[in-house]
């Protein structure tokens, strides 16, 4: 009878380790952090083991909800308590599931094509928006009655970026990521600037020139520049393209096009600047990589633009640069045109599968779009929120112990208050990785790193793009 | 009760028992999902449809220049970690069997920890190592012999040395493990009888040492053409993320992430993957069959 034992208690030994096995080596291949349109997601990515938890009324509708970020879990689950307290008689409990970045994605989609096992629930990365987003009504609950009541404070500029090709609404976002010019003040000042010479430039060229009176001003010393270029990111095409209302992915309908006016205007004046030593290109492409913050905290550029997320980069990796730095908006090529770009994001979805998808969809509007959720959006997660009424809202912009409000030199939301109806959109569809990855690969590397013409290598990229659509 | 225990007891059933865990692993986890690869790689894979469309995805295959690099890559990294994980483990393995070598244990530990570490935060450390901002360590070292920072990865061969590097930094010391336990079984008689002969210690190890050594190079060596082939996540971490300038550091596995993960096609992901095991397979039985592996044992 021992012995039977002992054999028994052997297999199962061998059996568990086994499957332990495996588990860890899944778990060491997921453990790749994303690659996106934008740096945004790769360090929000960073959610390295599964954390599941259950919050809520356990006698309320049971539902599930993925995220591939810890924090916005724990945003939910606070905004859950919430929801649960205002509608006693439609409470929710929800299981959170934190998973790694691709095997979220991935663990969707197939759930979604297969038609079972997709949670309630799903936050969904904006490059990943077009795959998801591919199966529509027949995957996803559109979001549209919902965030009725929501829908007149909300940017309309942002909310379109998680628009299916069918016009309905499939995601809530969490942020604008509007993009905004960032200086360094304090540099500035040593040099003799002052802030009325940051808001007195109005476009590129006025920028441009500001950027050589610093220069100047410090007797342009080797490894100093007013602003550095990227080869690894798409930001500056971005802002173009937003200036000038194009779109180089077409949208859902036409053809992708790289070789637009805005593009090349912008390729040509960043060359031109790399070319005067007004520039340089940033280190390991652009500004949110380590050797980018260290070249800012060495003061070797003094102005650059980027989404406003990138303020949490300031607090996270610079702290030593607090009350150094001014926001204000970005330079256009001709006066009058939109300033910003919305960049990055997250698009939470509620798909078809759900056990009650009216519920979750109400649930994530009140969660994502309701003023209280998005004041907690603002102090838990840092992100510039889309509910443009509280942007003047003194209580909610003007708060001094707000760590964002107290690091920078100006308020944050004056800014976004500022070009409230200057924010445009580049959408994000199924051609986009191609068209970021050429340019981010080849064509942005070409242009700045080998001097190529800014025709020649717009064309080159046209031609590898249209190959693939 | 009777017939429970006939069975616990049989003979005949005690070795399908003890190979069923590896029979339904294997089944589960590798024929099941190569079967689907080869199925879903002649198809054209939407959202909510899928089409076969023969050996489309492999005429694309052909004519992509992407996919093209990214093998070349592959190969050129799997042929270079070859050549430096053989002869300078077996080198390492020697040095530390003989008795010129103290505090053997230590030694042996610390030339494998690095395998230990994740590949996520070794390949973060080598970015950071190799960035091409001056406060990189390899561009100290540059700095410290007079010479201006280096945009390491950006130049075709400078990244490859940053590859190489932390392939080797990892997997030297498991390759010299493999290699101890192979000298190990050599009997040391060998040794005395040659000396005897009158053999310096040049001719002892390469009349005794390596040959006898064979069976571990083979397979030392089958495994580096696995792992060089397959090689991903070193480089995506290397570049923090998938895509490097001019891809020049995309590999096979990369661009089969690419496809599938980043452009959700996976009819065309799956055609990568059985390239990859089709260029994998014919190298390695290649190389198996030149070694004679394949050959029955002579009486």
């Amino acid at each position: 009878m021992k012995r039977k034992l002992l054999s028994t208690l052997m297999a199962g030994v061998l059996a568990a380790s086994m499957l332990t096995g495996c588990a860890s080596a899944a778990a060491t291949d997921s453990e790749a952090a994303p690659t996106s349109e934008d740096g945004e997601a790769a360090t929000e990515a960073e959610a390295s083991a599964e954390a599941v938890t259950t919050e809520g009324d356990p006698n309320g509708t049971h539902m599930e909800m993925w995220s591939f970020v810890e924090a916005h879990n724990t945003f939910y689950a606070k905004m859950l308590q919430k929801w649960n307290e205002q509608n006693p008689d439609r409470t929710i409990e929800i299981t959170f599931t934190t998973y790694p970045y691709a095997d979220m994605h991935q663990k969707l989609l197939m759930s979604l094509q297969g038609g079972e096992g997709a949670p309630d629930l799903c936050d969904v990365e904006m490059g990943q928006v077009p795959n998801i987003y591919e199966g529509l009504d027949t995957w996803l609950q559109p979001l549209d009655d919902a965030m009725a009541p929501y829908a007149a404070d909300m940017l309309t500029s942002r909310l379109d970026a998680y628009k299916g090709s069918d016009g309905k609404q499939y995601g809530a976002p969490f942020h604008v990521g509007a993009t905004v010019m960032y200086y360094n003040l304090a540099a500035m000042e040593e040099a003799g600037l002052s802030q009325a010479d940051i808001d007195a430039v109005v476009t590129w060229d006025d920028w441009k020139a500001l950027g050589k009176k610093y220069l100047d001003a410090i007797g342009n010393p080797d490894g100093k520049y007013w602003t550095s270029v990227d080869t690894g990111g798409c930001d500056w095409q971005w802002i173009a393209m937003a200036e000038y209302g194009e779109d180089w992915t077409g949208g859902f309908e036409n053809k992708a096009n790289v070789e637009l006016e805005s593009i090349k205007k912008m390729c040509q004046f960043e060359q031109d600047m790399l070319n005067e030593g007004i520039a340089e290109v940033s280190p390991d492409g652009h500004t949110d990589l380590e050797a980018g913050y260290q070249n800012i905290l060495d003061h070797n550029i003094v102005a650059f633009p980027k989404a406003m997320w990138y303020m949490s980069r300031f607090t996270n990796y610079m702290p030593e640069e607090a009350g150094n730095w001014y926001i204000a908006k970005c330079p256009v090529f001709e006066a009058g045109q939109n300033c910003s770009v919305g960049i990055g994001g997250t698009g939470t979805v509620v798909t078809k599968q759900s056990s009650d998808a009216e519920l979750a969809a109400d649930f994530l509007c009140f969660a994502k779009m309701s003023p209280e959720g998005e004041q907690m959006i603002w102090e838990d997660l840092g992100f510039d929120v889309c509910n443009t009424s509280l942007w003047t809202d003194d209580a909610f912009a003007h708060d001094d112990n707000n760590q964002y409000n107290k690091f920078f030199r100006n308020y944050p939301y004056d800014v976004l208050a500022e070009i409230k109806d200057q924010i445009g959109t580049v959408m994000t569809v199924s051609i986009s990785p191609t068209i970021n990855e050429y340019m981010c690969n080849t064509t942005l590397n070409e242009m700045f790193e080998d001097n190529m013409s800014v025709d020649d290598a717009l064309a080159e990229a046209q031609g590898a793009i249209e190959l693939e659509e | 009760m009777k017939r429970k225990s006939s069975f616990l007891y049989s003979q005949k059933a005690a070795p399908f028992v003890f190979v069923l865990p590896f029979v339904l692993t294997f089944t589960i986890f590798w024929v099941y999902p190569l079967i689907s690869a080869f199925v879903m790689s002649t198809q054209d894979i939407g959202a909510v449809t899928r089409n076969f469309i023969g050996l489309k995805n492999y005429t694309k295959l052909l004519k992509d220049s992407v996919f093209h690099t990214a093998v070349a890559n592959s190969f050129e990294y799997m042929v270079l970690t070859c050549a430096l994980l053989i002869p300078f483990p077996m080198l390492y393995a020697v040095l530390l069997d003989s008795n010129l070598v103290k505090a053997k244990g230590v030694w042996k530990a610390l030339m494998y920890v690095p395998a230990l570490t994740s590949v996520v935060i070794s390949g973060t450390l080598f970015r950071l190592m190799f960035t091409e901002y001056r406060t990189g360590q390899m561009n100290i070292l540059l700095a410290l012999i007079g010479l201006p920072a280096f945009k390491w990865l950006k130049v075709k061969w400078t990244s490859e040395i940053a590859l190489l590097v932390l392939c080797c930094w990892r997997w030297t010391g498991v390759n010299t493990l493999y290699f101890m336990s192979g000298l190990k079984s050599i009997d040391k008689g060998l040794y005395e009888a040659g000396s005897i002969d009158g053999a310096n210690r040049w001719q002892l190890f390469r009349y005794i040492t390596i040959p006898l050594l064979k069976p571990t190079t083979i397979y030392v060596l089958t495994i580096s053409i696995y792992a060089g082939l397959s090689m991903f996540l070193e480089s995506f971490m290397l570049w923090a993320g998938n895509d490097s300038p001019k891809n020049i550091g995309l590999t096979i596995v990369g661009y089969l992430y690419k496809r599938g993960i980043q452009k959700n096609d996976m009819g065309y992901a799956c055609a990568v993957g059985v390239v990859l095991l089709v260029l994998a397979m014919i190298i390695n039985f290649t190389q198996l069959i030149i070694n004679g592996q394949f050959r029955k044992e002579e009486k």
